[in-house]
C-alpha cells in the first residue's frame, strides 16, 4: 500500500486535481463551526479543526431526499406512477473525515446494507464514496472514540489515512479505492522514515489525550428488561426538550420518516430525517402513540445505541464516540454519564 | 451571580423539608463548560446538587406545563415572566407555585466567548464577581462578564422577577437607556427583496430540529401546527419555504407573549439567531399595544382576547 508524504500546498494542488474525477468534499469554516462543502475556487479547505458541527452522513444520507416524482394529471399516460427521481451516484471523496465520524459509517452500514434489507440510495451513495480521513494529534475534550471500539487513529471504514506532521501529511492507502484515489493525485513523494517515526509518534501518543471515560462492557449481559424498567429514565430524561438535535447532529443515527408532497398535479416522494425523540415518531394512524411520554423517548434512544443494537448485531453500541451530543445538547444531557448509569445498574 | 448558588440550596432544602413544595427546579452544574442542566429534585438531601453561574440561559418556566404538583422555582426577570404568561394561558396555577427570585445580571454568550478565543477548544471557564476566566490547553484568559453577555441580556430591562414568594438576594439595579431593537430597524429599512434574502440566508443552516420552538416555554401545544399530519400543513423537508414557515408563524404565535429571554437561540445547535423573528413582534406589540409579555397577572395580553366592542377598528 501506498504511503506518500505532501506538503500542506501540494496536498490541497493534489485535491484540486483530483476533481476531474471525484466531488471533492472537505471541511471548510462556515461561521463559527466548519461544514464540508465541495472544494472550490476561493474556498480553502481548514484541515485545521475538531470536527464538523453536523457528521458528514448527510454526504451519503442526506437530510431530505427526494426518492420518486409522479404525475397526479388523468390526462397523463403515467398518471399515478411512481418514477425514481434521478440521483446523482458519481464518485466523492470526504477528505478529512474524522475517524470517529468513517467508524459511524461502518456502524451505520449494518442497518442499511445487511442480509434482510438493502437501502439502495444509501448503499449506492456509500460505495461511489471514498473516505479519506485525518487522524487526531488532538483530541477533544468530549471524544470518546477509544471506547467506543475506535481511537484518534482507527483505520476502521477509511480508505485512506492522512496524518499531520505539522508542515506535512504522510498519506498512507489502506483500500483497494483508497489505492485508487491516491494513484490519481498529482505530486507527493515516496514517505521517508523520519515521516513513517514521526507518525507512529503521534498515534501512540493521541489515544492517551482521550480523557472521556465511557464504560459499556457490562451492557451486553443485562437483561433488557431490567434496563428497560430501571428506575432512572424520568432522571434522565427530565431536562430533555426532545429536539432533534442529538439525532440530527449523530453520525449514528439512521432514521427517516417518508413523505409525499405535492404542487399542483404533480407529486415528489421524499424521505427526511427523522428522529425518536419526536413524539410524531411513534404516533400511529390510531391517533394511539406508544411512546407518548419525553421519558419513553429518551429512554429508546439511550437504549437503542447502547443496548438494542448491540444485542441485535453484536457490533458493540450504536456510537462513535464524536462527542456531538455531548457539546450540542441544549439541556446538556451527557451519553457518557447515562452510558455509566446503564453499565453500572 | 456565583454567590447565589449556596443560598439556593438552603431555600430549596428548606422548602422541601417544610413541605412548602413537592419537587424544586433548578440548575445543575454541566458536564461540559458553559452549560448547566436543568433538574428537578424532591429529596432535600439533594438539594446539594443545585448550583447557579451565568450559563443557566435556559427558561425554566418550560419544566411547569401542565404539572400536578407543587412546584418551588426558580426565576429571575425573563423566567418570571414567562411563569406570569403561564398563569394567565392556564398552564400552571399561581398557588401550585413558590417563586424563588433570583435578581440577575445576566447571562454569559458562550459562542462569543469561543470566538473570543478563536474558536479554540474551552475546557474550564471559572467566574469571580464580575469576570471569570477561561482555560484552554495552552491559553488562559479572563473577560469582563458584562462585555459578554447574551444580546438579549445585555439590553434587558426586567433583571428582576416581577411575581416571586421570596428573593435570593437584594434586587439588582435595572438597566436603562437600552435599545434592544436596534438590529429589528435595520431589517425594517430593507426593501421586500433584501428581506427575503436577509431571511433566507439566516436560515439556510437551520435542520428544522425544533430546540427553539421545544425549549421555548410559549411552544407548549400539544402538537405543533408543522406536527401536524391530519391536514399536514406544513412540509417537513429542508426546503426554505416551509423552513420559512415554520419560523414566521412560530413568531407570529408569540407576539405578545414572547419575553426574549433567549433561550432559543441559546439552544440552536446551527447559531441561528432566531430571535430576530420574534423580536419584531415584540417590537411591533410595545408599539401598538404598549405591551409588554408577563409584567402582570391582572391584565389580559393584547392578543388573546376578542371584544365586540373592542376599540381598534382592524379587529372589530
Ligand atoms: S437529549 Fe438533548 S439534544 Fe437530545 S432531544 Fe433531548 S434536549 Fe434535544
Ligand atoms: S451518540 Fe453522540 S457521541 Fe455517539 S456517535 Fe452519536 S453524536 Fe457522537
Ligand atoms: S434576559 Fe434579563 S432576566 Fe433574562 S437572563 Fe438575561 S439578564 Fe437575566
Ligand atoms: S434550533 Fe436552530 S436549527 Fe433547530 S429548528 Fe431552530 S433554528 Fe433550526
Amino acid at each position: 500500500m501506498t504511503d506518500k508524504i505532501f506538503t500542506k500546498q501540494e496536498w490541497i494542488e493534489a485535491l484540486k486535481g483530483l476533481q476531474d474525477t471525484y466531488r471533492i468534499l472537505v471541511p471548510v469554516k462556515d461561521g463559527d463551526f466548519h461544514s464540508f462543502k465541495s472544494l472550490e475556487e476561493g474556498k480553502e479547505p481548514d484541515f485545521n479543526y475538531l470536527n464538523s458541527r453536523l457528521s458528514p452522513k448527510s454526504l451519503v444520507f442526506p437530510q431530505s431526499e427526494r426518492m420518486f416524482e409522479y404525475s397526479l394529471d388523468e390526462k397523463d399516460p403515467d398518471v399515478n406512477i411512481l418514477k425514481e427521481s434521478q440521483k446523482d451516484y458519481s464518485p466523492q471523496a470526504i477528505v478529512g473525515i474524522r475517524p470517529c465520524d468513517a467508524h459511524a459509517f461502518q456502524i451505520v452500514k449494518l442497518n442499511f446494507d445487511n442480509p434482510e434489507y438493502r437501502d439502495p440510495y444509501w448503499v449506492q451513495r456509500f460505495e461511489s464514496t471514498t473516505l479519506v480521513g485525518l487522524g487526531c494529534n488532538e483530541p477533544g475534550s468530549t471524544c470518546f472514540c477509544t471506547e467506543t471500539g475506535g481511537g484518534p487513529f482507527s483505520e476502521k471504514g477509511l480508505d485512506v489515512m492522512l496524518y499531520d506532521l505539522g508542515e506535512r501529511f504522510l498519506v498512507k492507502g489502506l483500500t483497494e479505492k483508497g489505492e485508487e484515489f491516491l494513484n490519481k493525485a498529482k505530486g507527493g513523494s515516496p514517505a521517508d522514515d523520519a515521516a513513517l517515526k514521526d507518525a507512529e509518534t503521534l498515534k501512540g501518543s493521541a489515544s492517551d489525550k482521550i480523557v472521556s471515560e465511557v464504560h459499556t462492557d457490562k451492557l451486553r449481559e443485562k437483561v433488557v428488561k431490567d434496563l428497560f424498567n430501571a428506575p432512572f429514565w424520568e432522571d434522565v430524561a427530565f431536562s430533555c426538550i426532545n429536539c432533534g438535535t442529538c439525532t440530527f447532529l449523530c453520525p449514528t443515527c439512521w432514521c427517516f420518516d417518508i413523505q409525499d408532497e405535492v404542487l399542483g398535479k404533480e407529486g415528489d416522494r421524499i424521505r427526511n430525517w427523522d428522529s425518536c425523540m419526536f413524539p410524531l415518531f411513534t404516533l400511529h394512524g390510531s391517533g394511539h402513540n406508544p411512546r407518548d411520554k419525553k421519558f419513553q423517548r429518551v429512554r429508546q434512544r439511550f437504549m437503542h445505541k447502547l443496548k438494542y443494537y448491540d444485542d441485535k448485531y453484536h457490533n458493540g453500541i450504536q456510537c462513535s464516540g464524536c462527542g456531538r451530543c455531548v457539546r450540542y445538547c441544549p439541556a446538556n444531557i451527557d451519553i457518557r454519564q447515562v452510558a455509566e448509569l446503564m453499565n453500572n445498574f | 451571580m456565583l454567590a447565589y448558588t449556596e443560598k439556593i440550596r438552603e431555600t430549596a432544602s428548606r422548602l422541601l423539608k417544610e413541605n412548602k413544595v413537592d419537587v424544586f427546579i433548578g440548575y445543575k452544574k454541566g458536564t461540559v463548560p458553559m452549560m448547566n442542566e436543568p433538574v428537578l429534585i424532591s429529596d432535600p438531601e439533594k438539594a446539594d446538587i443545585l448550583y447557579w453561574d451565568s450559563n443557566c440561559g435556559l427558561n425554566l418556566c418550560n419544566y411547569l406545563t401542565k404539572r400536578t404538583d407543587r412546584i418551588g422555582i426558580l426565576a429571575n426577570g425573563c423566567n418570571s415572566r414567562n411563569i406570569v404568561t403561564h398563569i394567565i394561558e392556564n398552564q400552571i396555577k399561581r398557588d401550585q407555585l413558590y417563586i424563588v427570585g433570583i435578581p440577575c445580571t445576566g447571562m454569559i454568550d458562550r459562542r462569543a466567548v469561543m470566538r473570543a478565543v478563536n474558536n479554540k477548544e474551552i475546557l474550564d471557564v471559572k467566574e469571580d464577581g464580575d469576570q471569570f476566566t477561561v482555560k484552554g490547553k495552552d491559553f488562559e484568559e479572563t473577560f469582563d462578564t458584562k462585555n459578554f453577555l447574551q444580546s438579549n441580556c445585555a439590553s434587558c430591562s426586567h433583571r428582576n422577577p416581577v411575581e416571586y414568594d421570596e428573593m435570593i438576594a437584594e434586587p439588582v439595579e435595572e438597566q436603562t437607556g437600552v435599545e434592544p431593537y436596534k438590529d429589528v430597524e435595520e431589517i425594517e429599512q430593507m426593501s421586500s427583496e433584501e428581506k427575503h434574502d436577509f431571511f433566507v440566508r439566516m436560515i439556510s443552516k437551520c435542520i428544522r430540529c425544533y430546540a427553539c420552538r421545544n425549549v421555548c416555554p410559549l411552544c407548549y401545544c400539544p402538537t405543533c401546527f408543522v406536527d401536524e399530519s391530519k391536514p399536514q400543513w406544513v412540509g417537513k423537508s429542508t426546503d426554505t419555504i416551509d423552513t420559512m414557515t415554520f419560523h414566521f408563524l412560530r413568531a407570529y404565535h408569540c407576539a405578545g407573549r414572547c419575553t426574549d429571554c433567549g433561550a432559543c437561540e441559546r439552544a440552536c445547535p446551527m447559531d441561528i439567531p432566531v430571535r430576530q423573528f420574534t423580536k419584531k413582534l415584540n417590537k411591533d406589540v410595545q408599539e401598538l399595544f404598549s405591551w409588554e409579555a408577563g409584567l402582570s397577572l391582572d391584565q389580559r395580553p393584547p392578543l388573546d382576547v376578542y371584544r365586540p366592542d373592542d376599540y381598534n377598528d382592524f379587529i372589530r
